[in-house]
């Protein structure tokens, strides 16, 4: 599979490393989350057949953190929008 | 001789020694095993897997079910495709191939390459696509499983078209990544070809006709047939019958006729005419029966039942197949992005077909209509399938194995989709293919390891003090890709003598040990210490210039994750320093919160762990060694206390001194930058010889820190230890947040009966618990025991003078002082449940 990093280009996935489901917002005040809430943000994620917003980290190039649509039948993968602010 | 006396694409100026089966013969430069041996007059080349049945040549290509060949180490190759070299030894497969157990020698490589477009296939079709890709500059590639291209004008291709000859592409992967195996040699090279347009031009292959003993020597597919004729100059017999459903086969009555080959009889299934049976020994064909009755008397057979598009590669990458019905096969249907499929191997074809899936016997039985050859399954096993209720091609496939041999099925898997069909009434398109996985010829492991091998496989990383441990006999463990020294052996001391000799000269005198594989990362930035103070459960903000402290990081569901004591070595420069084995997974980790969670932060992380050297000076006479070599640093317990950072220099060595202990004794770690290592190293070793200096390695490492409860990461924990059960509270602030904090509260994380952290001190002090051991609270439990835990460290301490562990028990220090059990080596040992803290409790030794 072919990866498009935002810095590097496309690279070959074997650089990358997976890191789970993107657009999973952490609680903005963790101490007030009941133990449902706070269990859902730790233990739960999406698993689609289709369509998912991922996070890679090009971790065998320049290490940086992105957000990647990826379908899981596919594997087309899309651009989603990134996260946070870019430094 | 059956070599035709001109012809073919061979050099008869060369000609070639061989043996097969031990017995010389002689082919010619071009020849492949299976054309040598049949212009020898060789019929039986391999006894079939199951039955023992004798087998021939039934292909000229990679589609071959029977001629299988073992070579050197290489168990299962296909004579078809062996080309024949001077000194070739080879041995007919008897029924399964032998492993050897030699080491490989050949040689293999890997090479990456990219393109605008890789054409797959050399036919007409495929060097068409390839020059018209070229004519607008873009790079080529064009490979093919033959040592050359089957055409007279293949010197009419552009330059910037790269041709890849004994490469037989094997799989297609997302976003076009061709993977292709090229011999070379007794060798060969994995090529890795990313393109951005593959055009699939891999042609078609013929399928057999089933009829009763339609395996024996002499039977061929009716192609094969004509290419050793026009191709190699070999006549694979002397007398013919054609037995066809199609007329693909009308121009090879006059080929065999020109090779001065008898054509007895033309069987046509579209005439209404059949083979019904054959007759023969053990070297193969002798005549065939046909429907009326009619024996014809023949050696060679040449059978078509029509053709099967080479769609593997574009089934493999999810491409549709459908069945038509005008050629009686399953072609390509809709798109594949960026893949196109062209000649044969889109079904483009141009003959007339009457579908033909089995000729019933003279007898009603089935049990030598054989569908797969290389699995030796026939219409009998598939009918056994049946019966049993199977109906899916896929089930029919695992329930008789059909299509699994190392052929992949290429021959008889279309012939399997006609037969389920015919015997569960359903129509053909219906039944549908099996899934086409890679690789689509046989791959050696030795080819997909390629260089990879033996002290390649995975890199070896050396501290520069290094040489030093080898020169002086240590013995080395693996921790991740660092060599560390285990223990020092001296004379001929075993491991125990050594780590108790060891231990005792930390405890009683001083010891050194090389602790250069610590992972370091070093954390600049105006928000350093806020990142710090987020990352590690305990607080950094009142940590001042100079000094370092231990730090403790849990992932965000509230479990321990990795360790090891933070510096603070500027204003807004910091160094962590990470388990040996965490320290990749530390920094990763530390990067995503930075990255995805806190942008806002201005922090910069960087690895520095293989820029430093790092010698750990540790035992009560440590501080002698810290004098000698730094006379300048007033090194008295006040001026320089536990956990201070001084910065000296040794000989024109530069060091940074930390009073840092992993032991619970007085301890330095000296750091220099690497190049300095073994400098640094070696003076210690002068400045500590009037002491007795001792080196030590991991396992005494182990010990010492295991006597003062120190965890190790990965070995007390294992991702469900949170710092409480630890009993390590006293780390976690409740000041501040830190990442993982809030599951430290959730109902499952704060129970109490959860494993913790505790001390075993055997009954018998010399009795060793085992690493892993479960604890139970039965002495002599029946049936189902419940475990209450594990034993999580284990050792000999020359301090205690006796055994003692580590252990995960459920409600751990609600149980100290009591008796549990653990089972070893068949009998029952009892230890009693301690605090995990054996020696110095006070750290007086620590502090002094």
């Amino acid at each position: 599979m072919l990866i498009p990093c935002p810095w590097c280009g496309d690279r070959e996935d074997i650089e990358f490393k997976y890191g789970g489901a993107a657009q999973i917002a952490y609680p903005t005040n963790p101490d007030s989350a009941d133990d449902a809430a706070w269990a859902r943000y730790v233990f739960f994620r999406p698993n689609p057949k289709g369509k998912m917003a991922e996070r890679w980290v090009h971790s065998a190039g320049c290490r940086r953190w992105f957000n990647l649509g990826r379908d899981t039948v596919t594997h087309e993968i899309t651009s989603i929008p990134d996260m946070g602010q870019r430094r | 001789m059956s070599r035709l006396p001109e012809g073919g694409r061979i050099d008869r100026s060369r000609p070639i020694r061989f043996t097969f089966n031990g017995h010389p013969y002689q082919g010619f430069a071009g020849d492949t095993l299976a054309s040598a041996l049949l212009a020898n007059d060789i019929r039986v080349v391999a006894r079939s897997v199951t039955y023992g049945r004798p087998r021939g040549v039934f292909s000229a290509g990679s589609e071959e079910p029977n001629a299988l060949v073992q070579v050197g180490s290489e168990t299962m190759l296909r004579a078809t495709q062996l080309e024949l070299v001077e000194g070739l030894a080879a041995t007919g497969l008897n029924g399964r191939g032998r492993l050897t157990s030699d080491p490989e020698t050949a040689r293999f490589d890997k090479i990456y390459a990219h393109c605008e477009v890789l054409v797959v296939g050399g036919g007409p079709p495929g060097r068409s696509a390839a020059q018209s890709a070229a004519r607008t500059g873009d790079r080529v590639i064009l490979l093919d499983e033959q040592p050359l291209l089957n055409s007279e004008d293949s010197d009419g291709l552009p330059p910037n078209v790269r041709v890849l000859l004994r490469t037989t592409a094997f799989g297609l992967y997302d976003q076009n990544l061709v993977l292709a195996a090229e011999r070379r040699g007794d060798g060969g090279c994995l090529w890795q070809i990313r393109a951005r347009q593959v055009v699939l031009a891999t042609g078609a292959h013929e399928r057999p006709l089933v009829f009763a003993n339609n395996d024996r020597p002499g039977i061929m597919l009716a192609g094969a047939v004509r290419t050793y004729l026009n191709r190699y100059g070999v006549a694979p017999g002397t007398r013919a019958v054609v037995f066809t459903n199609n007329d693909t086969t009308t121009p090879l009555a006059n080929a065999l006729g020109s090779a001065g080959i008898t054509v007895a009889a033309i069987i046509d299934f579209r005439q209404d005419q059949a083979i019904v049976d054959t007759d023969g020994d053990d070297d193969g064909l002798r005549a065939i029966r046909l429907a009326g009755g009619d024996q014809v008397e023949c050696d060679l057979l040449c059978v078509s039942g029509g053709f099967n598009p080479a769609d593997h590669l574009y089934s493999q990458a999810q491409g549709k197949l459908r069945y038509d019905e005008q050629f009686a096969c399953f072609r390509p249907h809709g798109t594949l992005p960026n893949v196109t499929v062209v000649g044969a191997a889109n079904g483009d074809f141009d003959f007339a077909i009457q579908p033909c899936w089995l000729v019933p016997g003279t007898n009603g039985d089935w049990s030598t209509h054989f569908v797969d050859l290389e699995r030796d399954v026939t219409v009998a096993d598939m009918q056994h399938a049946v019966n049993a209720g199977m109906r899916s091609v896929e089930h029919v496939k695992r329930f008789t194995t059909i299509g699994t041999g190392s052929d992949q099925g290429k021959t008889s898997g279309i012939n399997e989709v006609g037969l389920v069909g015919t015997l569960t009434g359903q129509p053909i398109g219906g039944v549908g293919t099996t899934t086409y996985r890679p690789p689509y010829v046989p791959v050696s492991f030795a080819l997909m390891a390629g260089r990879n091998r033996g002290e390649l496989f995975d890199p070896i990383r050396l501290t520069s003090i290094h040489p030093w441990h080898v020169a002086h006999g240590a013995v080395f463990e693996n921790v991740g890709q660092w060599k560390r020294p285990w223990y020092f052996p001296r004379h001929d001391e075993d491991m125990e003598a050594a780590v108790l000799r060891e231990c005792r000269a930390a405890r009683e005198n001083v010891a050194v040990m090389d602790v250069s594989t610590l992972g370091k990362i070093d954390i600049r930035g105006p928000d350093a210490v806020a990142f710090v103070n987020r990352i590690y459960t305990n607080a950094f903000d009142t940590l001042k210039v100079g000094f370092g402290r231990y730090g403790l990081m849990c992932k965000a569901d509230g479990m321990v994750f990795d360790d090891g004591v933070v510096m603070h070595l500027g204003p807004d420069h910091w160094l962590a320093t990470t388990t040996t084995g965490g320290a990749a997974a530390v920094l990763d980790w530390m990067e995503e919160w930075l990255q995805t969670e806190w942008p806002e932060l201005r922090v910069r992380l960087t690895s520095v762990t293989d820029h430093w050297s790092a010698v750990a000076v540790v035992g009560p006479q440590s501080r002698d060694v810290v004098r000698t070599l730094f006379p300048a640093i007033a090194a008295d317990a006040q001026s320089f206390p536990f956990l201070a950072i001084r910065e000296g220099e040794t000989g024109g060595i530069p060091v940074r001194l930390h009073r840092i202990t992993f032991s619970g004794e007085l301890a330095y770690e000296l750091w220099t930058p690497n190049w300095y290592g073994l400098a640094l190293w070696e003076a210690v070793m002068a400045a500590g010889q009037p002491l007795g200096i001792t080196p030590y390695g991991t396992e005494a490492m182990h010990v010492l820190r295991a006597e003062k409860g120190y965890i190790i990461c990965g070995q007390e924990t294992d991702g469900t230890v949170t710092p409480q059960d630890l009993g390590m509270s006293w780390i976690v602030s409740k000041k501040k947040p830190f990442v993982g904090q809030r599951s430290h509260r959730r109902s499952d994380t704060a129970r109490p009966d959860r494993k913790q952290l505790v001390g075993l001190l055997p009954v018998d002090s010399e009795e060793l618990l085992p690493e892993g051991a479960q604890v139970v609270l039965e002495e002599n439990g029946s049936g189902a025991v419940r475990m209450i835990g594990h034993v999580t460290s284990s050792y000999r301490s020359a301090a205690l003078g006796r055994t003692f562990a580590l252990a995960m028990l459920q409600s751990g220090r609600e149980r100290l002082g009591t008796t549990v059990y653990a089972a070893l080596n068949g009998h029952i040992v009892s230890a009693t449940v301690t605090e995990p803290i054996f020696y110095d409790k006070e750290n007086i030794r620590r502090d002094s």
